[in-house]
């Protein structure tokens, strides 16, 4: 099983750590190119704006667009997670994957002083110590989406077929377990 | 479990989501929206840019809380500001305005000749400056979640910069190959906290994030920073003291994540007009080096 991380911008070394922890070919990704060779991708956590725009400098946003819509399994972690959104309260970033049925508020959480750590209950997975940075927050979701976690009544983690996206980082925690949960989505294709 | 806030993982966290990018000194919301259209991950809050802080002389200071609200109401993305070194009641007005980071600069006139802020002491984030592992672990000790090389601010001159990461690299290369009983020692004869130096010897690289900055002019300076192993970027006045500052900003984001694809580098460094006017690090006056502010 072969795993990219988008390596444009952000902490996605970190999530490369996770994944080489659980055994995973993962690979750091930057070109349309190398988005062909795998199995399945994580956008990690930066500045959704910042990577917005070099996605779509690189003509990757299209072929990412493309094959999400054709199953290809993709987790979207906090920057990532507004990439994947459908919808947005906010005019930017204007470009984006956009193949999930949520809408999301940027940095609804608050600015830096608000980020925080908190135990979240997930679904499959149990207690879970999740960090949340200038977090983006899900204000609505479809009628397709799965919401596997919240915090104080708001969805913090969700699932919408081979997608999956999350307000908070797992792989700034070293708890592997929500990685793990992607990979068996990656496994079944 | 109720919500913790201003701890040092969500502090050192935000630095880790602005890594691979480009933090820009701006001076009004009209230059952080050109920072952020360009693709900054953040942008600096500032009275005056760096090159004009060397020009003007005098004592610099924090920007005015004004200015400093008027960019952060213009941007989405993360807003820092600097305090002088040592001044904590600087260091609690940004705080009370909610910046996103504080950088205890030493591009600003320091306040304190001996001591830097104690920045446990606060919620936000602090980023510094450091010239070697030394200054690094010390600044780390104080509570700092994210450091930056010095370099020789407002000079569009690199080889400081080049010469603080360098320098970093090679010690923490002796730090991973020190015995217990030499990391004593080490730690006496640099004056480094032992502790940091023990974590830094258990992660084999430093415990939080190490962008490049002080004298960063061209998308050519970003990516040789990025292969000495910086983390990210930042760029005073090497965007708005140039000629094309849109152009060059873009131009250096890109440099800054394709560090290491001479192809993409070529390309973007082309037709970027003139760089910020810019003085040889070298040819400067002990009295006149930003640097040797703040140990």
């Amino acid at each position: 099983m072969r795993v990219g991380v988008l390596g444009l911008q952000g902490d996605f070394r970190e999530h490369l750590t996770v994944l080489r922890s659980l055994g995973v070919d993962a690979r750091d990704v930057r070109t349309k190119e190398q988005l062909q060779e795998l199995d399945g991708l994580i956008i990690p956590g930066g500045e959704s704006t910042t990577i917005a725009y070099l996605l779509e400098k690189m003509g990757m946003l299209s072929a990412l667009r493309e094959r999400g819509a054709q199953g290809f399994p993709i987790y979207g972690t906090c920057a990532g997670m507004i990439l994947l959104a459908r919808e947005l309260n906010d005019p930017y970033p204007e470009n984006r994957i956009g193949l999930m049925d949520i809408t999301v508020k940027r940095n609804a959480y608050g600015r830096q002083l608000d980020s925080f750590e908190v135990d979240l209950q997930i679904k499959h997975i149990g207690e879970f110590h999740a960090v949340f940075i200038r977090a983006p927050k899900i204000v609505r979701v479809g009628s397709e989406v799965e919401i596997l976690a919240e915090h104080d009544g708001v969805p913090v983690l969700v699932r919408q077929k081979n997608l999956l996206a999350s307000s908070f980082h797992p792989e700034l925690t070293g708890d592997p377990r929500v990685h793990k949960y992607f990979l068996e989505m990656v496994a079944r294709g | 479990m109720e919500r913790l806030t201003g701890t040092f993982k969500v502090k050192s966290g935000l630095a880790e989501m602005l890594k691979g990018g480009v933090i820009m000194d701006v001076v009004n919301a009209e230059q952080a929206k050109i920072a952020e259209k360009a693709g900054a991950v953040a942008v600096m809050a500032l009275e005056r840019v760096p090159a004009d802080i060397r020009a003007a002389g005098g004592v610099a200071r924090m920007a005015d809380p004004r200015k400093i609200k008027e960019i952060m109401d213009a941007v989405t993305i993360p807003v820092m500001a600097k305090c002088r070194i040592g001044h904590f009641a600087e260091a609690q007005i940004l705080e009370a305005l909610g910046v996103d980071y504080i950088d205890e600069s030493e591009v600003l006139t320091p306040a304190d000749p001996e001591h830097h802020i104690d920045k446990w002491q606060f919620k936000v984030p602090f980023v510094c400056g450091a010239r070697d592992l030394p200054e690094a672990c010390r600044r780390i000790a104080e509570g700092a979640a994210m450091i930056r090389t010095k370099g020789e601010a407002g000079t569009g001159d690199v080889s400081q910069a080049v010469r603080h990461m360098r320098l970093m690299n090679k010690q923490i290369r002796i730090v991973r190959q020190a015995s217990d009983e030499e990391l004593v020692t080490l730690s006496k004869e640099w004056g480094a906290p032992l502790e940091v130096l023990r974590l830094i010897k258990e992660l084999g690289r430093l415990p939080v994030v190490n962008f490049a900055a002080g004298g960063i002019a061209t998308p050519a300076d970003a990516a040789l920073m990025m292969q000495l192993g910086c983390d990210g970027i930042f760029v005073g006045s090497g965007i708005f003291k140039s000629q094309d500052p849109e152009r060059r900003a873009r131009a250096i984001v890109m440099a800054t994540t394709y560090y290491n694809d001479p192809k993409v580098l070529a390309e973007v460094s082309e037709d970027l007009g003139e760089p910020m006017p810019s003085i040889s690090a070298a040819h400067l006056a002990e009295r006149e080096l930003l640097q040797v502010r703040g140990n």
